[in-house]
């Protein structure tokens, strides 16, 4: 028998726990200020999950799934995404969501049960949160195909979780990436966990990044707790599918450090030692570890950097507390561009008239 | 002027809307090159080109979940399902994302896709090629519903239908495909959609259908005339949302009406219009209602499909038992 198809995936790291360079720095990451912007951004996205976990414990928000340990991946892909892009996201990405634009009352608005929260005043095309999972990678095929129809010099990026990686939804945009060259990259948190489900459960395959072989394109993996990596390694897709070099799928290797969502109970399925060398992993420190070695960053400035995203946060509590509840009508209003009459009934009951 | 078909005049406003549209693109599974498997989109590649007429690679949950996020870029897709029975692995795309997206953004995306699918019995093929499942679009929020009986209506409201902002299930009787011709000129005017039409006047009894089952009311309603009885036939083309006022309208008239549908009867849309019809025109009525419907069970195949699909014999039964009312 001869050999018609072998493939190999590669593996990025280049900052190592206690943030030593393993690899030549890439040139973004050169500039001090953008290494800051990436750091402000994930303290920021960990004090806003903290908060958002605490109102929910409260009663003043629904459920919240946290990103906890995974802020890489978030600010990681966030960042690489140019302004002109498309992103779809997961329900993970709030980082991301931030460096986009969408303010961080509008994320609480979504989870607290606002509708408005997907509206997106300062993001015209991205995609809402999609709950049903695995669902948006689609959506994301199809705003890549339009974009390749007109000629556009755009790309589009979209996130999922590692159990994502199982659902027809996940495939058929492998597919349809690969069957019509779109300028779209997928990029996988692979967190370990999908609710209790450990990742060597969802899939026999070594690798979920090789998912892409199957779909005739690249797939590759990097350490998902290296932030330097995530927005290295997307930012490269990113420009190849601009230049119409095609999709890519990158798997970032993470891991999960909080309960799936504030419904569940991870200590049910989670080994305790496993958590604690999680932690030893987790991106924060890593980069923090970095930004001292360089000098970019001292104790104080750190502490202020902290207190700023506490008074970001804030301020966005305040706002999301402050927000009037839609009109009850509300629920009509955006079923159809016009409402059909025959609904018109049904809204006025609604209003009492 | 040549008289066209269902096809006929479905390719022709496929075809009317690329030209005047460059949004407007076609996909689905065999829908370029072959023109699709009824032919509905046959010509349509050649012209257009394969970007705009694409042959998708064989997933519907591919379509339908595509088809979200280019009309979230201002395309206008119209996606073909090869047959109803296959909707059902993009059915998640449509009912979870393309009926919300609006609701979901508050407007800021929109999903102005239509989807396409023949629908229906009597082409003896199959199982899975006969379904009549309308009530499952019919029953989500947000989504609009219609189904086309003639060769004009099949132009005219397909056109609303791609010009809609909003989502449209399309559902092609595929038995009247080739059935039936008309004078269907090609002049871009598209028909109202959430109305339905009166196709026959008549003072005794009001029938009420759509699809397919035109042909076998239409029938009925010509026996009955000749026994004196003055049938009004409606075909409701548009099931979501419903005109009900047309249908309670006739109702006020004649104070009978008969509901004929192929799908099975257990909240098929037969028991919506039966039910608003008791909530708002009961008084009007001198006989209590009947469906006319295909039975609770898995459509059989094709062998034992006549006894399934409502017949001209059972619509006169149904329409006897409301007359025996004075
Ligand atoms: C289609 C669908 N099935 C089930 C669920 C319920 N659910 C929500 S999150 C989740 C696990 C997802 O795991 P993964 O893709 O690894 O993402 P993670 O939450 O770990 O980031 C499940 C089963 C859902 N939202 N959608
Ligand atoms: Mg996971």
């Amino acid at each position: 028998m001869s050999v018609v198809a072998t493939f190999e995936i590669g593996y990025l790291r280049i900052l190592d726990e206690e943030g030593h360079l393993l690899e030549t720095i890439p040139d973004f990451a050169r500039d001090p200020k953008t290494l800051l912007t990436l750091y402000r951004y994930m303290i920021l996205t960990r004090r806003f999950d903290a908060k958002a976990v605490a109102l929910q414990r409260t009663g003043q928000m629904g459920t919240f799934p946290s990103s906890l340990g995974q802020e890489a991946f978030s600010v990681g892909i966030g960042h690489a995404i140019h302004k002109e892009d498309v992103f779809c996201p997961y329900y993970r990405d709030h980082g991301a969501m931030f460096l986009r634009g969408v303010k961080l009352s509008e994320v609480l608005a979504f989870w607290g049960g606002d509708e408005r929260g997907s509206h997106y005043t300062r993001d015209k095309e991205d995609f809402p949160i999609s709950i049903p999972i695995a669902t948006q990678m689609l959506h994301a095929a199809g705003v890549a195909y339009a974009i390749k129809l007109r000629k556009q010099k755009r790309a589009v990026l979209t996130a999922c979780g590692d159990g994502a990686t199982s659902k027809s939804d996940f495939s058929q945009a492998i597919n349809a990436a690969g069957t019509w060259h779109l300028p779209l990259v997928l990029v996988v948190n692979n967190n370990q966990w999908a609710i209790s489900l450990p990742r060597d459960k969802q899939s026999a395959a070594k690798t979920l990044a090789q998912k892409a072989i199957a779909g005739g394109f690249r797939g590759l993996q990097v350490d998902g707790n290296d932030v330097i990596a995530v927005r290295h390694a997307v930012a490269e897709a990113l420009d190849r599918a601009r230049d119409g070099e095609g999709p890519s799928l990158i798997e970032a290797i993470s891991y999960r450090l909080c309960d799936h969502t504030t419904a569940d109970d991870a200590s049910r399925y989670v080994n305790k030692e496993d958590l604690k060398e999680a932690w030893r992993h987790e991106p924060i420190i890593r980069l923090r570890n970095y930004l001292i070695h360089q000098d970019f960053i001292t104790e104080q400035y750190d502490e202020e950097i902290q207190q700023a995203c506490d008074h970001e946060v804030e301020e966005a509590v305040e706002e999301y507390l402050n927000t009037e509840p839609q009109k009850p009508e509300s629920m009509f209003d955006y079923l159809y561009a016009k409402l059909p009459k025959t609904l018109t009934e049904q809204r006025n009951e609604v209003m009492g008239v | 002027m040549s008289e066209i078909t269902i096809a006929e005049a479905l390719n022709q406003a496929l075809n009317h809307e690329m030209a005047i549209d460059e949004n407007v693109v076609v996909m689905g599974e065999d829908v370029g090159v072959n023109g699709g498997v009824f032919r509905i989109t046959k010509g349509l590649q050649e012209r257009y080109g394969a970007e705009r007429v694409m042959d998708t690679p064989l997933s519907e949950t591919m379509i339908s979940g595509m088809s979200i996020g280019m009309a979230a870029q201002g395309l206008k897709p119209v996606a073909e399902f090869q047959f109803m029975g296959f909707i059902y692995p993009g059915f998640d795309q449509i009912i979870s994302h393309a009926s919300r997206l609006r609701n979901r953004t508050r407007g800021r995306l929109t999903c102005p896709v239509v989807y396409r699918a023949p629908y229906g019995s009597g082409i003896h093929a199959p199982e899975h090629h006969s379904e009549s499942t309308e009530a499952l679009f019919a029953h989500i929020p947000g989504l609009r519903v219609v189904i086309p009986s003639s060769p004009a209506r099949a132009y005219g409201l397909l056109l609303a239908s791609i010009r809609d902002p909003d989502p449209v299930v399309f559902l092609e009787p595929k038995r009247l495909y080739r059935m039936m011709k008309q004078d269907v000129p090609d002049n871009g005017e598209a028909l109202p959609l959430d109305q339905c039409f009166v196709l026959r006047e008549g003072k005794d009894v009001t029938l009420v259908t759509w699809g397919a089952m035109i042909h076998e009311t239409r029938q009925a309603a010509e026996t009955l005339e000749a026994e004196g009885i003055e049938a009004e036939v409606i075909d409701v083309a548009t099931i979501k949302p419903l005109d009900i006022e047309t249908i309670l309208k006739s109702v006020q008239k004649t104070g009978r009406c008969v509901v004929i549908h192929e799908a099975a009867r257990t909240c098929g849309v037969g028991a919506e219009i039966v039910a608003q019809i008791s909530e708002k025109g009961l008084m009007d009525l001198l006989a209590p209602m009947q469906r006319v419907t295909g039975y609770d069970t898995i459509m059989p195949y094709n062998k034992l499909e006549k006894h399934y699909m409502p017949s001209v014999g059972r619509i006169l039964l149904a329409v006897k038992t409301v007359m025996e009312y004075v």
